[in-house]
């Protein structure tokens, strides 16, 4: 089995990479790359994504042909795609940081700023929070619920479909913090900097 | 619930740790990859290296640091010190670092933190303030605690805060090394002003410290060295113990 993790230049990645490497040791092939074939051919694709909503799509849409090719991967081929942070965000119709912009459009909703409650939250909301897992999903098995994991976000993706929420975080409000349809998985927060537990979401979607 | 982080922070010179009291007399004292992980394995939750002197020193010692750490350690990582141009950031956060904390640079010129917020993300610009008091104030210092910009600290945060920073690492000169505890009101006083999260740093000696920093200093993270470094006390007794104040901790 060989992982893609989408190199699209959306910041940094290192952490994703090393992460994936640990888990993955030799029994799993990780290359990192935004080769269009080689995306093509891998059985699994993780999307990362750091910066801002605005920068990711724009690094996305950059690199001639990635967009079909991440479309016809997960939508078409309906092949297991994980989106991390704005990753997943990008998952989106619509998203408001910096200025209006248009998403991948995989999972119907938008993405806009926490309601820091007039000050009263500080942002970005960064660090450890507690995850309210509502749904069983193969990703989170052996997670406890209530699980720490490491966040680092300003902007929360809010689905139209609630059916695709699987675990939320307290933070203001209910965040969404997880969600799935069909194949294509993601996580707001950053499980490849969230300690052990973190490394067993990796290894849970490594063995889809 | 959002939890108050424990960041215990390695100085680093020459790729080697050391921990100063009031920035001189360095002590020679272990491998900063192996202590990371010490730290990682004891439920730290963000390790932070500080290179020193890299000011004054060739620095790349520190770039093989962070790749060696950020290869078996998969808590957040925060590097500083040194730190001049986008360039160094965009070379530490290659290396495996997620956050990149900015002191005199960012004094100098505020565009620093600007740009390089916008070019990777405000998660990842820590602006460290070095503060020391003067009079009914605090003044922002530079170089390792060496110079005096004389610029108010909490105009400064302010500043920080606009030009892009996601957080603010807060650190009193009067009180680093000295053990006695954090300057609290220092900290609540840039807490109450920024909405961005801050990072106490500078004189914890005991535990009562860090609930200090976070209960009365109204910080969001408490960052320590000694305490930890020297084996007074392990991360998880440090968090046992906010846990036992009913301070939120991951656990």
């Amino acid at each position: 089995m060989n992982i893609t993790i989408v190199d699209y230049k959306s910041g940094n990645i290192s952490s994703v990479i090393n992460s994936f490497k640990e888990v993955a040791q030799n029994k799993v092939k990780v290359q990192v790359t935004s080769d269009l074939k080689k995306i093509k051919s891998s059985d699994k694709v993780v999307l990362p994504g750091q910066g801002s909503f605005k920068s990711c799509v724009d690094a996305l849409n950059k690199i001639n042909g990635l967009r079909d090719t991440l479309n016809n991967f997960a939508i078409n081929n309906k092949k297991p795609l994980l989106g991390i942070c704005v990753g997943l965000q990008m998952f989106a119709d619509i998203g408001y940081e910096e200025k209006e912009t248009k998403g991948l459009g995989w999972i119907p909703g938008k993405v806009s700023k926490i309601d820091n409650q007039n000050g009263k939250f500080k942002l970005p909301h960064i660090g450890w929070n507690q995850i309210d897992i509502l749904k069983k999903s193969k990703i989170f098995k052996d997670i406890e619920n209530n699980s720490h994991m490491y966040f680092v976000h300003s902007y929360e993706f809010i689905p139209k479909d609630k059916n695709v929420i699987l675990a939320t975080t307290d933070y203001s409000s209910k965040i969404v913090c997880s969600v799935e349809k069909e194949n294509i998985f993601g996580t707001q927060f950053h499980p490849e900097k969230s300690d052990k537990i973190g490394l067993k979401i990796i290894d849970n979607f490594i063995n889809l | 619930m959002l939890k108050n982080r424990i960041i215990p922070c390695l100085d680093v010179k020459n790729g080697r740790v050391v921990k100063g009291i009031n920035f001189v007399d360095l002590k020679d004292a272990g491998d900063p990859v192996e202590q990371a992980k010490i730290y990682s394995d004891g439920g730290a939750d963000e390790i932070c290296f500080l290179d020193i002197t890299a000011s004054n020193e060739n620095r790349d010692t520190i770039y093989d640091v962070v790749e060696k750490t950020s290869k078996k350690c998969f808590v957040p990582l925060t590097v500083g010190g040194g730190v001049r141009s986008v360039d160094d950031i965009n070379k530490l956060l290659n290396c495996g670092a997620d956050k990149v904390s900015i002191n005199t640079a960012a004094v100098q010129n505020s565009e620093i933190v600007v740009e390089s917020s916008k070019k990777f993300g405000s998660q990842c610009i820590v602006v460290a303030i070095d503060a020391k008091k003067n009079g009914d104030k605090w003044e922002v210092f530079t170089h390792g605690g060496r110079n005096n910009s004389r610029i108010d600290a909490l105009v400064f945060a302010k500043n920080m805060e606009e030009s892009g920073a996601g957080e603010l690492l807060v650190t009193s000169m009067d009180r680093d090394g000295t053990q006695v505890g954090y300057d609290i009101d220092l900290m609540s006083k840039i807490s109450s002003r920024v909405n961005i999260p801050i990072i106490a740093s500078g004189g914890v000696g005991n535990l009562d410290h860090l609930a200090d920093g976070i209960i009365k200093g109204k910080a969001n993270a408490v960052l320590a060295a000694s305490i930890f470094h020297y084996g007074k006390y392990s991360v998880k007794e440090a968090k046992q113990y906010l846990n036992s104040k009913k301070i939120p901790v991951r656990l």
